[in-house]
């Protein structure tokens, strides 16, 4: 029963905290492209890589208690904060499911902006292009972010290290 | 003249009943209409197990496609002296809108839930592959077809022409919506759409709406949420669908042991194997399916031949209201008697969610996350919509998730009144025991 919701427990249970709609659906997809099997369906959307699969799972997990989510008035939009519940750890205990060691892709993760994870999320949707249409993918879709030749390199070096992650 | 520029003599229309009339004067247009990839489309429902809980729901991704076609024709003749819009991306529009299903195959949430397969990238290689679309498109230029396939695939450099096709007041939410309330017959799903046509604006990187068509837009954000709980998530159809992807689990889990078949289910195989070709892939519509369907009901498995049995003579799982929290517990009992009465709980109980479905609501989301519904104001500047609309607040921040348990009600029936065990389930599933 609900499996693919406990997958995403056992995430929120290897974090403290995921701050950010934006950031969370990034990090579940840059998990993915990484091999650890979210069964959510990612489309690419204004923002880069995107899941509405996920989001609505997130909110049947607050609904259901197993997740809390608290939210955040900025200047222009609102921010919102997720943490498993105690029934979500209870709930994820008896689940039968694989739990991958999920904390290294975590914690290389937890020290990047969401502009950044936007980026690298951005470049794993192409990935099946060479990588200088890659590239050229990044600048093209996402024009408005000016991203620097630097942050693409850094990009770059950040997918090369969250391979070789276990 | 060009291909691309090259006109029909003479307009050729398609009766509609929901358009009234599809006009179609581009020579590509009706000839992207005559391929066998675009063909196909007709023997795809648009609603896929919809039918077995409104029957007249059997219209297909073809009149669909055609349909969200006609809606980018109108809009782009209310665009054509405007600022922003490029009157040079027409085309490209226009081909996406009537290709943008293209890859959809037969019952295709289910297929590709259990065959793990996304119909966007069968899409994008009949676009860019070997096909009679391809050539179409070719003929317009050499990159004709990838700029098709960038559009549909959301990642082509203007924005603009992307939310024509795809985003929250779209040409293809707009066609659906009102499609599927005609063929189900309901009510809701009606809104103004020529209202909505009329006071949408290009943007650089976005269709807006003027403010003053407010309420326009307020009429289908409420179609669109009515439609969800009467027909999308409809809970028969969910019982129809938890069936549908049962077969297909246990056909598969009978070639992975070796099962033989009576008869070899030769258009399934590579689907079995997850990795069908693009040629494997057009030949399984759903009259193939409905094919296997009716020939699996007399296969000697018995799990397999009850299951189609089921879905063809539509006897479908009865369902319960669920809390995977509060009736955790239960859940286990159940496996566990089910189990011990010998029926199957892997293909005959099963908790089914909302997030299940490929539908959802309007969410004004956080910054970054998905575009909202912009409105234009009279001083030039953009509001997200539910800022400005109580109508749209009040249900943006409603609960809209719920989980349903499905069983074969009569297979509980038909357990012996002494038995145990069958007290013991119907005490679960419906809060009192049997006398």
């Amino acid at each position: 029963m609900l499996e693919n919701h406990a997958k995403l427990m056992h995430f929120f249970d290897s974090c403290d905290e995921v701050v950010g709609r934006k950031r969370l659906q990034k990090m579940v997809y840059i998990m993915k492209k990484c091999g650890i099997r979210f069964e959510e369906r990612y489309e690419f959307h204004f923002y880069g890589p995107y899941s509405e699969e996920l989001t609505l799972r997130i909110e049947e997990m607050c609904n259901l208690g197993f997740l809390s989510e608290a939210m955040e008035e900025k200047k222009n939009y609102y921010q919102y904060r997720y943490q498993l519940t105690e029934a979500g750890a209870d709930f994820l205990s008896h689940a039968e499911i694989d739990r991958p060691v999920l904390d290294n892709y975590i914690d290389a993760m937890n020290g990047k902006s969401s502009r950044f994870l936007e980026l690298v999320s951005t470049m794993l949707f192409f990935e099946h292009l060479p990588k200088e249409e890659i590239e050229e993918k990044v600048y093209t879709v996402k024009s408005k972010q000016n991203y620097k030749q630097e942050e693409v390199e850094e990009a770059w070096t950040f997918i090369e290290e969250m391979r070789y992650v276990s | 003249m060009t291909y691309r520029d090259e006109k029909l003599e003479e307009e050729k229309v398609f009766k509609d009943p929901v358009h009234r009339y599809i006009h179609v004067r581009d020579r590509v247009i009706w000839d992207l209409i005559g391929t066998r990839e675009f063909q196909r489309l007709r023997r795809v429902k648009q609603l896929g197990t919809t039918y077995l809980t409104f029957h007249g729901a059997e219209h297909s991704r073809f009149s669909h496609s055609l349909g969200v076609y006609e809606i980018i024709r109108r809009i782009l003749e209310n665009f054509h002296d405007r600022d922003n819009w490029n009157e040079e991306e027409r085309l490209l529009c226009l081909c996406a809108a009537l290709l943008h299903d293209l890859g959809h195959g037969p019952f295709s949430h289910s297929f590709e839930k259990v065959f793990k397969l996304d119909h966007e990238d069968y899409t994008q290689a009949i676009l860019l592959g070997d096909t009679e679309v391809n050539r179409v498109l070719s003929q317009v230029e050499p990159g004709f077809p990838k700029k098709v396939a960038d559009v549909i695939n959301k990642t082509y450099s203007d924005k603009l022409v992307i939310s024509l096709i795809s985003s929250q007041i779209d040409a293809d939410r707009m066609d659906y919506l009102q499609r599927d309330a005609y063929f189900t017959g309901v009510s809701y799903g009606h809104f103004d759409m020529e209202r909505i046509l009329r006071v949408m604006r290009p943007m650089e990187d976005q269709v807006v709406i003027k403010e003053s068509g407010m309420h326009a837009v307020e009429d289908y954000i409420m179609s669109r949420y009515q439609m969800y709980w009467q027909i999308y998530f409809h809970p028969v159809t969910r019982s129809a669908e938890v069936i549908l992807s049962k077969i297909l689990h246990r056909a598969k889990e009978l070639y992975e042991d070796g099962y033989k078949f009576e008869l070899k289910p030769l258009h399934f195989l590579s689907f079995f194997e997850e990795a069908p070709s693009l040629e494997e892939y057009l030949g399984l519509d759903e009259n193939v399916v409905m094919y296997y369907f009716q020939m699996w009901m007399r296969e000697k498995d018995p799990v397999l031949s009850d299951l189609c049995e089921r879905f063809v003579n539509r006897r479908l799982f009865k369902y319960i209201e669920f809390n995977p929290n509060l009736q955790m517990k239960e859940w286990r009992e159940l496996y566990d008697l089910f189990e011990e009465a010998d029926i199957n709980p892997r293909y005959y109980l099963e908790v089914d969610s909302s997030s299940d479905l490929p539908y959802d609501f309007y969410r004004p989301g956080e910054e970054g996350e998905r575009l909202p519904i912009h409105l234009l104001q009279p001083n030039g500047a953009l509001k997200e919509l539910s800022r400005l609309s109580e109508i749209v607040e009040s249900i943006s921040g409603k609960k809209r998730t719920d989980h349903k348990l499905y069983f074969p009600a009569d297979e509980l029936e038909r357990m012996p009144e002494d038995s145990e065990t069958k007290r013991r389930i119907l005490g679960i599933l419906y809060g009192k025991e049997e006398q």
